[in-house]
This record gives C-alpha cells, sequence and structure tokens, in this order.
C-alpha cells in the first residue's frame, strides 16, 4: 500500500469478492497476454516523503536562481516580486483541487475569480472581451492566428521580427498545421519597419502581428503600424506585456483585434518558463471566435447572480472538429494569481509599477549605454528592457559576470543573428539603483578584459595567418 | 422541500471591482531611488495612456477575506469525492507543491544558461526517461503544455514524418467514443477526421475500421485511440488495429487521458503506439487549479524522434571524471519547431517526478491496479439494488479504472435526465461523474473514482445514488429542481450564451 492509497488487505478482499474475481490480475485479463508488460516497470522504488524532498532539493541546488544571483534576464518572462497573498489564496485546497468549472453551482469561487481576471485584462488591454487564460504568450498568437484565419477566411500572416522568437516560431509550427503562410517584417532602428509592413499587408492578408515593446524592448507605435491591417481588412493582434500596460496606451485605443501576451508577469512565478498563462482579450465582433474558457454571469433558478462558462458551444466538449480551438485544461489558477496580484496592486500601484520600470529602466539605459565598450542597440522608447551591443564576445562577457553573481541578460545571437554582439537588459522592481550600478560596473569591466583578451587572440590568430600565408 | 436560503446562499456574490473605494491600496512599492522624469520625457505622450486601468482599490485584509469567501464557494478535491470520468481526480500530494516552490525551481529564470540550470534540466531528463519506460517508447518531449497541446503536436508530427516521405495525407481517425479534444485538435492540425465505429463490446468496429482506410489508404495519416477507452474498456483488437495502420503507413497516436488505468501493467508503445501524450494533472498528480496548469508530454518510437519539437533536453555523458551534463539541444533539423515559449510547464514536470519517485516503479503499478479495482468494485455496487435497474452500464464487462452508465431508463421510467441526478449529487456532497459523455451513450454518466479513493467513500457514494433514485419514485421534483444547498441553485446557462456578460461593467 503506498502512502497514497486506502485500501487495505482487507479491503482489497472484500472488493474483489463483490466483483466475483480472484486477483487484480483477473481484471486485466481483458488485456490480450503479449500486450501485458509481465515484469515491473524498470524504475526505482519509492522514497519517503523527506528522501523525495532531500533529492529534489539537491537537484534544485545546482540551479543559479534569481534569490542566487541578481537576475537583469527578462526575454518574456520577469523576476517580480510575487506577493505572499498570492501563494496563499493560491494553495488552497478549494482552488488548487478542483477541475475546470464544469458544475457551475459548487464551483463558484472558480468562476467568478475567472470573471474577475476577465474584467482586469478587459481593463489592461482596452478590448471588451477576455478569456480566463490560455497556456501561455506564444501559443496564445498561435491561437489568434487560428482565429484570425476564421474570421477572415484568408491565410496568410504579416508578422513583425520585432514578435518574440518563440512566438514567431510558435506561429510557424501551428500555420504548418492550419495551412497558413507566415511572412516576417524586419526592424529598422529597433522598431518594425513601417514601409516594409505596409507592403507587405495585402488583401489575404489575415492577421498582422506585432508586440510593444517589441522584443528588442522598444514601444512600437501601434496605432501607425496597424494602419496597414485595417486598410486590407485583416485583423490588428498585438502582443504586449502586462506590466506596460499601467503607462503604455492600450492596444484596445490603438486599433488592436486582438490583444494578447504572456501572462507571467502578473503573479506567477519564473517557474523555468511554466505554467504560467497566456491572455487574450478582442473586440465584441470576436467573441464567439475566441479559444479558452470563459465565464459569463447569469441567475439562478432564484434569480440569486452567479456564474457559469458560457459560450460553450464554441468549446471541443460541444463542438468537436468545429470548435474555435482544441484547448481543454488551459491555466486557471495561474489567472487566479494574477487577479490577486492586481488586486494588491491596486489602480495607484499598478500605474506606480509602470512608472517605476520606465525610470529604472531609463536610468539602467543611461548607465550601461555610458559604460565603454557597451553601446545601445537602439534609440527607441523603452519601458522595461532595453537591448545593448558589446564590444566583445556576448557569451565570454556574461561568463565574466556570472562570476559575480549578476546575470546580465539574454544574448540576442541565437535568434537575432544580426546582433550577434546583442544583450537585452531587463528591469523589474526588485533589481535596485545599486544593482543597476553594479552591473554597469561588472560589465564595463568583463567588456574591458575580454576586449584585451579578444585582441590579444586576434593579434595570435593573425601571426598564425601571416606565418601559413 | 423548504426553501429556507442557507447563509451561504444568502450573502450574494460581489465581485472585487464592487468592494473597491478610490484611496485604498494594498501592495507598496519601493521608492524609484533614480530621477523621477515625467513619463512624456521618456516616452512619446501618443503612446503612453491617459488613464490607468480602473483595477480595484482595496486594502489586504479585504482581499485575504474576499478569495477566502470565493473559495469557500467551491468543492475541491480535498473535501470531498470527485469521480469525474476522464479526469484522473486522485490526491495531489503536498509534498509536491513544496518542492515546486524551492527557489532553485520557482525562481529560476527560463532562460538561465543551461550550465546552471543543470539540477532543472536533469529533473527534466528524469522525468522523460520515466516516461519513456512508463509507455514503453523511447524518446519524449516535455514541451506540450496539456493533453490537446499534445495532440496537436502528435498531429503535427504526423504531418512532417509524411511530409519527409514525400507524402500528403488528408485524414485522421478517430472512435466515435473519443475525447472532445480529437477531433478539434485533427481541424488544428489541418485534417479531416473519419468518425469510426464502437463495436458492442466497446471497442474500435473492426470492419467499420477496415472500409474507412480501404477507402483510401494513401489518405490515411492517423488513427487517434485511448486505451482503455472513454467506456473504460480495454480494445482487445488493438494489436490488428495497429498493423491495420500501419499497413497503411499511418500513425497511430494514443490519448493518455486513461494511463492511469494501465501504469506497469500494459504499455502503449507495446501495443504499437508511435506517439502518446501524457496528462501529468491526471496520472501523475499534478493539481487541477480549477482548470489548469497542467502538461502534456509527447512520447513517441524512433521514426518519429527526428521531428520532435526543439529544444530537446539531452543528457551527455561525462569525461575525465566529470559527471553527466544536460543541454538544450536546439539543433534538430527535422523538428517541427516550437509549440510554445521555453522549455515547457516545469513546476509540473517538478510535481510530476516528485510523484514518481515518491510511488516508483511497484507503486505506479499498484495505483494502476487500485484505480482499477475500485473502479470495478463501484461498478458492482451500482449494479445492485435501484440503480442496477435505472442507471445500467453501458457495456456490461470488467472495466478498467473507469466505467459508463446509462441514465436511459432513469429518463424513461422516473422522469429523472441524467443532469438532475448529478445536481441532486451535489446535495449530498459528491462531485457527479462526467455527465452526457461519451456521446454514444444515451444519458452517459462516466464515473472514474481514482486509486486515492476508499473503499468508504465509494460505499458512501453508491448508496447516495440509490437513495436519490429511492426518493425519485416518491417524489421525482426533488431531483428535477436540486439542487438546493449549494452556495447558488440551478443556473441559467442557455442566458450566458446567449447574451453573454463576461466582464463587469465599471
Amino acid at each position: 500500500m503506498t502512502r497514497y492509497t486506502s485500501a487495505t488487505q482487507d479491503d482489497r478482499q472484500e472488493m474483489l469478492d463483490a466483483i466475483g474475481v480472484g486477483s487484480v490480475d483477473d481484471l486485466f485479463a481483458q488485456i490480450p497476454e503479449p500486450l501485458r508488460l509481465g515484469r515491473p516497470l524498470a524504475l526505482p522504488n519509492g522514497l519517503g516523503e523527506a528522501e523525495v524532498h532531500g533529492r529534489l532539493a539537491a537537484l534544485a541546488e545546482r540551479n543559479a536562481d534569481a534569490e542566487a544571483e541578481v537576475c537583469f534576464v527578462g526575454a518574456g518572462m520577469y523576476d517580480h516580486y510575487v506577493p505572499a497573498i498570492v501563494d496563499a489564496i493560491t494553495q488552497r485546497s478549494e482552488f488548487l483541487t478542483p477541475y475546470t468549472p464544469y458544475q457551475p453551482e459548487i464551483s463558484q469561487g472558480g468562476l467568478q475569480a475567472m470573471f474577475e481576471f476577465q474584467t482586469a485584462m478587459s481593463e489592461l488591454t482596452g478590448l471588451p472581451v477576455s478569456n480566463a487564460g490560455l497556456y501561455e504568450g506564444p501559443s496564445s498568437v498561435a491561437s489568434a492566428g487560428y482565429l484570425a484565419m476564421g474570421a477572415t477566411k484568408r491565410n496568410r500572416f504579416v508578422i513583425s521580427r520585432g514578435v518574440h522568437p518563440h512566438s514567431r516560431e510558435t506561429l510557424a509550427t501551428y500555420s504548418v498545421g492550419y495551412g497558413a503562410e507566415v511572412v516576417e517584417v524586419g526592424l529598422e532602428g529597433g522598431v518594425t519597419d513601417a514601409a516594409a509592413l505596409a507592403e507587405a499587408v495585402d488583401g489575404e492578408t489575415a492577421a498582422v502581428f506585432l508586440q510593444s515593446p517589441n522584443f528588442l524592448g522598444a514601444v512600437e507605435d501601434v496605432e501607425a503600424l496597424g494602419a496597414a491591417a485595417k486598410e486590407h481588412g485583416a485583423l490588428l493582434v498585438v502582443a504586449c506585456d502586462p506590466m506596460t500596460l499601467g503607462i503604455l496606451k492600450p492596444p484596445g485605443e490603438c486599433g488592436a483585434d486582438i490583444a494578447l501576451g504572456e501572462g507571467q508577469p502578473l503573479g506567477n512565478r519564473l517557474d523555468f518558463g511554466g505554467p504560467s498563462f497566456g491572455f487574450f482579450c478582442a473586440t465584441e465582433e470576436q467573441i464567439r471566435r475566441m479559444p479558452g474558457r470563459i465565464a459569463g454571469e447569469t441567475e439562478d433558478v432564484d434569480g440569486r447572480r452567479g456564474f457559469v462558462l458560457a459560450l460553450q458551444t464554441r468549446e471541443q466538449h460541444i463542438r468537436r472538429e468545429k470548435a474555435t480551438n482544441n484547448i481543454c485544461t488551459a491555466q486557471a489558477l495561474n489567472a487566479l494569481g494574477a487577479m490577486v496580484h492586481l488586486a494588491w496592486l491596486g489602480r495607484q500601484g499598478f500605474r506606480e509599477l509602470g512608472e517605476l520600470l520606465v525610470r529604472r529602466t531609463a536610468y539602467a539605459r543611461e548607465r550601461l549605454g555610458a559604460v565603454d565598450g557597451v553601446r545601445l542597440l537602439h534609440e527607441a522608447p523603452v519601458a522595461r528592457e532595453f537591448a545593448v551591443r558589446l564590444d566583445a564576445p556576448v557569451g565570454k562577457v556574461l561568463d565574466r559576470v556570472a562570476e559575480r553573481g549578476i546575470a546580465a541578460g539574454y544574448p540576442l545571437g541565437r535568434e537575432y543573428p544580426e546582433y550577434e554582439d546583442g544583450v537585452l537588459v531587463a528591469i523589474t522592481e526588485r533589481r535596485t539603483k545599486a544593482q543597476i550600478d553594479e552591473l554597469a560596473e561588472v560589465l564595463g569591466a568583463a567588456v574591458a578584459a575580454e576586449r584585451v583578451e579578444f585582441v590579444a587572440q586576434s593579434e595570435t590568430n593573425s601571426t598564425v595567418g601571416e606565418g601559413a600565408g | 422541500m423548504a426553501l429556507t436560503e442557507t447563509p451561504m446562499q444568502a450573502e450574494r456574490a460581489q465581485t472585487i471591482f464592487e468592494k473597491s473605494k478610490p484611496g485604498r491600496r494594498a501592495g507598496a512599492l519601493p521608492p524609484a531611488e533614480v530621477p523621477e522624469k515625467p513619463l512624456a520625457e521618456l516616452i512619446p505622450e501618443k503612446l503612453l495612456r491617459t488613464e490607468p486601468p480602473r483595477l480595484p482599490e482595496i486594502a489586504e485584509p479585504e482581499i485575504v477575506r474576499h478569495y477566502n469567501r470565493l473559495s469557500r464557494r467551491n468543492f475541491d478535491l480535498d473535501s470531498g469525492f470527485y469521480p469525474l470520468g476522464s479526469c484522473t481526480m486522485k490526491h495531489n500530494p503536498r509534498l509536491n507543491e513544496r518542492v515546486a516552490a524551492l527557489p532553485g525551481n520557482a525562481r529560476l529564470h527560463p532562460a538561465q544558461d543551461p550550465r546552471r540550470a543543470q539540477g532543472a534540466l536533469e529533473l527534466m531528463w528524469l522525468l522523460q526517461a520515466s516516461l519513456s519506460e512508463i509507455c514503453g517508447l523511447p524518446h519524449v518531449s516535455l514541451q506540450p503544455s496539456a493533453g490537446s497541446h499534445g495532440e496537436l503536436a502528435g498531429l503535427l508530427l504526423t504531418r512532417a514524418y509524411h511530409a519527409d516521405r514525400g507524402e500528403e495525407r488528408t485524414k485522421v481517425l478517430a472512435p466515435d467514443t473519443s475525447h472532445g479534444t480529437n477531433p478539434a485538435s485533427v481541424t488544428m492540425a489541418g485534417y479531416e477526421v473519419v468518425k469510426v465505429a464502437t463495436n458492442e463490446r466497446g471497442g474500435v468496429e473492426m470492419d467499420d475500421l477496415r472500409a474507412k482506410i480501404d477507402e483510401n489508404p494513401d489518405a490515411v495519416a492517423c488513427l487517434m485511440l485511448t486505451n482503455p477507452n472513454t467506456l473504460g474498456v480495454f480494445d482487445e483488437n488493438i494489436a490488428e488495429i495497429a498493423s491495420l495502420i500501419h499497413a497503411a503507413c499511418g500513425t497511430l497516436y494514443y490519448d493518455g487521458a486513461n494511463l492511469n488505468a494501465v501504469m506497469g501493467r500494459s504499455r502503449p508503445g507495446d501495443m504499437g503506439f508511435d506517439i502518446v501524450h501524457v496528462n501529468l494533472h491526471k496520472s501523475f498528480s499534478q493539481p487541477h487549479g480549477g482548470g489548469g496548469p497542467g502538461a502534456g508530454p509527447i512520447a513517441v518510437s524512433d521514426r518519429i524522434e527526428p521531428y520532435l519539437p526543439r529544444p530537446q533536453v539531452v543528457r551527455r555523458e561525462g569525461s575525465n571524471g566529470h559527471g553527466p551534463s544536460f543541454v538544450l539541444d536546439h539543433e534538430r533539423p527535422k523538428s517541427i519547431g516550437r509549440l510554445r515559449g521555453f522549455q515547457g510547464n516545469f513546476g509540473v514536470f517538478v510535481r510530476s517526478v516528485a510523484y514518481i519517485l515518491s510511488l516508483g516503479g511497484d507503486g505506479l503499478s499498484e495505483a494502476s491496479d487500485t484505480a482499477v479495482l475500485n473502479a470495478n468494485y463501484l461498478k458492482v455496487r451500482l449494479a445492485e439494488g435501484r440503480a442496477g435497474e435505472r442507471l445500467p452500464i453501458a457495456f456490461d464487462r470488467h472495466c478498467m479504472h473507469e466505467f459508463v452508465l446509462s441514465g436511459k431508463p432513469m429518463k424513461r421510467e422516473l422522469g429523472l435526465a441524467t443532469l438532475d441526478l448529478a445536481k441532486r449529487l451535489l446535495d449530498f456532497g459528491f462531485h457527479p461523474p462526467t455527465v452526457y459523455f461519451p456521446l454514444l451513450v444515451d444519458e452517459a454518466l462516466m464515473v472514474e473514482p481514482t486509486e486515492t479513493e476508499t473503499k468508504e467513500s465509494l460505499d458512501a457514494f453508491a448508496e447516495a445514488v440509490e437513495r436519490i433514485l429511492a426518493e425519485a419514485e416518491e417524489d421525482p421534483d426533488l431531483a428535477k429542481n436540486a439542487p438546493y444547498t449549494t452556495p447558488v441553485r440551478r443556473l441559467d446557462e442557455v442566458r450566458a450564451t446567449r447574451n453573454p456578460v463576461v466582464r463587469q461593467q465599471l
């Protein structure tokens, strides 16, 4: 008997007797003999609770987390402070352990929390309709593509190179399935090339995808860029960072048909990438094409206010192959965490946080930009993240900085070969002025050291080269 | 029944926005410490927001009270029996929550240099290896975020596999008993669904399968199957099914929603499946969270491996006395690409590894054995008395981890729909089984007790069903108007679809 089962030998015997079989093996007799495993699983024996904790704690020790080092890495997920009440509330059994609220009479807590979350996300994005959350950011972008194809009966997407590389790649992966063409538009001075975008959008375009702030941290002029989408009847899909929506003009006021994004900064820990949630908001026109669960307000037979899953006729468990999306299990608990965090920040706090991010980011950018061997990658306005270029090999510089207990940023080289010398630096309210000053100092020293090394190496190489010639 | 309002019913729902009052707040932010320039000096005014979003203004004590109050309006697994078919509502060990919350896991940035995230990558590798052994397939990708995401991955892998062989196939076969996500994923992946009929034993109707394949074998991309299926029975013809699909060069996809029935007893890979998704939130104890998060890793055969999503966690053997190391392999030229950001729902992986380490190989088998024992026992209990008459089992044979009853006689004889029975069960403190699924069974009730329930719980549930049927013989309206004791009573779901109100007007 494992510690999570209760059946004693007596229980088992009584149950077997009631069933009328001699052993549990008889119940598995319906599996044809050649398909039975016939041996124990080749996995270690079970461990006690303390031993499991010990083993996993030892593994966790081998990770340099944001408590062990100062984290300036962002790229879509950020080291924000998650208030204690988020843990307290999301760890309550009543929120942690139920299934999707198929029985609304006994799921009012979860359903109302979804309704509140939808209201909050609608406020943030300036669009009237929000769902209760999707898996995470990049797959939400792909879901928007599927929606746009259904809405426009077109199958061509135009996407800015400023959209998160994971989102672009996910959209491309999905597009192979649902049969869409993806056209990418480049960046100019850190922001989407407006002329190239206008040229790329045509009457066959189902959707135009932008991100603001974009992956390089630049705040895009969504309204101006979106005009091309409007002109050709394509949907305008805008990915955004929720933490900037207290100060940046909401996508809904910039003409967006869909606003979505990675929700992690709101009430969710880093968790090495998940679980978090994706948010997804749209115009009224798209409500019946939305992916995911949506809570709606209604009344019970006695006229009491209540909440249910609304518009279930869009969903896979009702519509099967005609569903607007295949999503079933989403991220209800993560969305609840976001709602609690937003309530904790409140109207004033949320705006103040946005201001704090912008000001500290401006300070950090100025400070780093002034370091010898460090240049700004672009001069476009930024909100909470910015990109720099280093005069020395990025990997080696980051290694040196890491030795001083700082994760300096996200190297751009893999996804932007044109910025092989680029690093993305992110700011949260946890990154103090002192930490920013230290980063500037350590980064400067690292670049200087690597530059010396680099020069020395090139000289060696050229000497070798000359010798060989 | 006297309709006195319970205290909770008397307390009308009020949202957190309605409790807001200007000037109140909870969280305090650190001082800026840097020059407090006007925003418009930093970002052009036209890109700035004029009015902050109307978030609630409320102090911490009232936020806590609000959500505690809401939580009491939820039924949950820790409060009682939750035999929701196909959902595997097994106990969620709290140890798993504790280890997932360790800073080394919870505060690890997903873009951390793999050299400084070796513990996390080793944990992922450990999970891959464990799932590979459990599924009987050599390769695993942890990337999909849920079962339906795994299905989509499997179909995109199928497409890539055929494309690599110079083929474009158009049809995906799925039984009429399949989960709704199956056909929805098929459409999203750009395929057409072809339904396959069910035979009198609850398995795939072989003649129909043959006919659907023979129609145009070159069009068959894949067959998606759940085994044991949604009727809770194991399809004995699976070996033949596999050979038919493989003869047509299609792939065989295993919907792992029902894996909890067969862990350590039988493996999808050995049954002939090429691609399997595993719902970590079902068989591997990740809490369901009221609708997520979950995770839907996939295990695949050698021929599918080249197309797996990237990046992939790979173990490199150490040299010069160094131990093994773990890397994220992005260089996978035939990969279908990414399905999401970063590496997947790592927090879910931690919980699943904790669960697998806790149970071990033997414990996992015992979990499945007990799940099957509990299901068969409850099935027998519900075959007695009134339930046996009014709620006959849809396919009368030993079941696996779940079984399906039909409320057709109950409806005909007592005028009680399955929905009425479900709602009345709420008054008895039980979460009802899954209702009206699978579609094949009239007035279906799909019951999955899981291994973590006691015999006493199963008995109590059977007795509650018996009592409800008995009282319905006297007064069917009692169930038809149920529930009475829940925070709200039966809700108008039609209205929420016809005139959806999906946010609060402020």
